[in-house]
């Protein structure tokens, strides 16, 4: 296991999944067995602002936010949202955004959330195996279909 | 978080959860509170768990309820977020007194930053103020060993304790192995303790030496709890801190020597004399008002606090970096996202766009509908606290000019009416302004800004299941209102706006009822509605037999 901390920003309006995108990606990284910390802003979220969640994970995790400019990965799952988090990226890292998907691809648009964890997935040390059970255990079943297929789509494979 | 769930289990909780898992492990036999954002997840957790939680109208009667249950022997848990414990204040300093004979733990979740909330006020001065021990876990898994903690405390020395959270602990997730319980939670039973209980003067003067007493055993206790730890060993730098701040400290600084205070209140002075004396320098981080810094520098101590700039707003790694280093340069400003507006579709858009029309002096309130000040609509001239829409519109209606008092209208949620709307309702029918008044309740079936939960006027209780429920239109009438009209503002604009016109001017008391389901609540309600009705037809069915 790695003993580096990994910090990732998921990011968009309220309503799209933010915070439940982020549920699985702790979920999955914990099912994996490393230390997590995930920390977001609710409360207002449902009323269409801006929400962003930090997820950080590795062997020893101490404050849950991650500090301006040190995420590792900024997911932004909607395209007006990447100005307003930008400043969270490290300057080589990764940015993540809704044309990495082929929405038109997706049987559910509400899916889009768990398809850009699919391409998340293609960076971080994390089974698909943990990845499955993540998505199953944090949406109601008879959305497991049309969201393992979309993690599937943005994985690639 | 599943039943299944219980002791030794690794998970990955929230704060909240924590809390609630370590309070049904605690043998909690009543936890009441009123939903405030971040503390509103506990009871709902709890009573996921099928621990006994229960929505109060609020904070107030949440804690007096918990005091009942605590006189009366038992374990009691009661949840609030920071500007609840001033609903709650009046009770807690004299709970202080009187002690209780089970145990009870307050939480307040505290919103520095304001996330969601009308201030930032730092509630570890309660502790102080009231004389009551307080616990700062700084994660989940703190979450639920000091909630264990706090049982424990308030039933050692039969004293309320306060688990003081922050957003950052209720909200974020961070992994918790429960230890489970670690004594028997007590039977209840009444004992009479007139002298302990009753404070008339002639009591509450030796139960204030009582409670004096009991916080020097308490501050004892801390000088050698593990509950205060030092973490780390360089001499150069020393930093005391609690709660959050912690983790920040220890990733910002890693070099450092750090006191961790888990109980903040009252404070481990010998050992914070000698943590100061074993380092160079002695900074202080916390969040917030300068409580520590100014306790410390009360006894004497040589300690750096942060500098002002640092008051406003959370603390975090980067920020702890730049208190350290004495940085007061500028701090980058983050860029804005897009602030939250009332839903499309909610059904109070239409109530505000007639306010707004009209030219109305708009005394507001809180909850979803205070978006409604925001442009476009621009709809509410002040809003404080609960329930100050009725006395603010009614102070206004006394002094302006005829003309202007006319424009006047309180606008108060329903919630937030059963809350603390009743009183000022009946203000406003004893100091009956000379033009009248309007009051118009919007009345969406549910606590909508909290994430929808249940209150007495839904006529469900927390688990959704059905209770009475108040009737609003009576309520009104019998206090006194001479005109009491519901109408859908939705479905009908013109006829609200009419009603609003006539109301303005007539020289009468109106509560208008603005009645019509919160859009994202509406298809649950009328689930809960469903099921209530079949409940209701099997209870006949079982009478008819």
């Amino acid at each position: 296991m790695s003993e580096r901390v990994y910090n990732v920003v998921v990011a968009g309006l309220g309503g799209q999944g933010v915070i439940k995108a982020s549920d699985i990606l702790a979920d999955a990284a914990f099912r994996s067995g490393y230390d997590v910390k995930k920390a977001e802003i609710h409360g207002m979220s449902q009323r269409g602002g801006s929400v962003s969640s930090d997820v950080r994970f590795g062997a020893e995790v101490l404050s849950p936010m991650v500090p301006p400019g040190e995420a590792d990965i900024l997911v932004v799952q909607e395209a007006t949202q990447i100005d307003a988090n930008r400043d969270r990226l490290k300057p080589d890292g990764l940015l993540i955004v809704p044309d990495d998907i082929d929405i038109d691809a997706l049987a559910n648009r509400r899916s889009a959330n768990v398809a850009m964890l699919g391409v998340l997935s293609r960076h971080l040390p994390i089974a698909d195996e943990q990845w499955h059970e993540a998505i199953r255990a944090n949406l109601a079943e008879n959305l497991w279909e049309a969201n393992l297929a979309a993690f599937a789509l943005g994985q690639g494979g | 978080m599943s039943k299944a769930y219980l002791a030794r289990e690794r998970m990955l909780l929230s704060g909240d959860q924590a809390v609630a898992l370590a309070a049904l492990h605690a043998g909690v036999a009543l936890a009441a509170g009123y939903p405030g954002t971040p503390s509103t997840e506990i009871l709902e957790a709890l009573s996921v768990l099928g621990g006994p939680a229960q929505w109060a109208p609020n904070e107030k009667v949440a804690l007096e309820v918990c005091m009942g249950a605590a006189y009366g022997g038992a374990r009691a848990l009661c949840t609030m977020k920071h500007v609840g414990v001033n609903v709650a204040a009046d009770p807690l300093f004299t709970v202080a007194y009187t002690g209780v004979s089970g145990a009870l733990v307050l939480i307040s979740a505290d919103d520095p930053g304001m996330a969601s909330s009308q201030n930032e006020q730092d509630n570890r001065r309660y502790a102080v103020a009231a004389a009551l021990p307080m616990l700062e876990p700084a994660d989940s898994q703190e979450a639920y060993d000091y909630t264990l903690a706090a049982f424990e405390l308030s039933q050692r020395w039969g004293i309320p304790t306060i688990l003081r959270m922050t957003t950052r602990v209720c909200h974020g997730k961070s992994v918790v192995v429960p230890g489970g319980p670690t004594s028997e939670p007590p039977q209840p039973g009444f004992v009479r303790d007139i002298a302990g209980r009753v404070m008339i003067p002639a009591h509450a003067r030796p139960a204030h030496r009582r409670l004096r007493a009991k916080l020097a055993e308490i501050t004892a206790f801390g000088e050698t709890s593990d509950l205060n730890q030092v973490v780390g060993e360089g001499t150069a730098l020393g930093i005391v801190t609690s709660g959050i701040c912690y983790q920040h400290v220890r990733e910002a600084a890693p070099e450092a020597k750090v006191l961790k205070l888990g109980l903040s209140y009252p404070l481990p002075e010998q050992r914070i004399r000698e943590f100061a004396a074993s380092v160079d320098r002695c900074v202080v981080i916390e969040e917030g008002d300068p409580v520590l810094a100014d306790a410390l520098a009360a006894m004497g101590l040589q300690v750096e606090g942060k500098a002002e700039m640092y008051r406003f707003g959370e603390l975090n790694v980067a920020r702890v970096r730049r208190i350290i280093a004495r940085d007061e340069s500028p701090e980058p400003v983050p860029a804005r996202g897009k602030p939250p507006q009332l839903c499309d579709g909610c059904p109070y858009r239409r109530v505000f766009e007639t306010l707004t029309r009209l030219d109305c002096i708009v005394s507001g309130d809180i909850g979803c509908y205070t978006l409604g000040a925001l442009p476009p609509l621009s709809g509410m001239d002040s809003q404080s606290c609960m329930g100050a829409s009725l006395g603010v519109g009614l102070g206004l209606r006394h002094v302006l000019p005829e003309a202007e008092a006319k424009r006047v209208v309180s606008i108060i949620g329903d919630s937030t009416f059963v809350h603390s709307g009743i009183t000022g309702l009946v203000e406003m029918a004893y100091n009956r302004p000379a033009t009248g008044h309007v009051l118009i309740i919007l009345d969406n079936g549910t606590t909508a800004m909290t994430g929808q939960q249940e209150h007495p006027g839904t006529g469900r209780l927390l688990d959704h299941e059905p209770t009475h429920k108040l009737d609003f239109p009576a309520l009104c009438r019998a206090i006194g209102i001479d005109d009491v009209t519901t109408i859908d503002a939705a479905a009908d604009p013109e006829g609200f706006e009419r009603l609003l016109v006539e109301a303005l001017g007539d020289g009468r008391l109106h509560v208008l009822i603005a009645k019509r389901p919160c859009l994202l609540a509406a298809k649950r309600i009328r689930e809960y509605e469903r099921r209530a009705e079949r409940q209701d037809g099997a209870l006949e069915v079982c009478g008819n037999e």
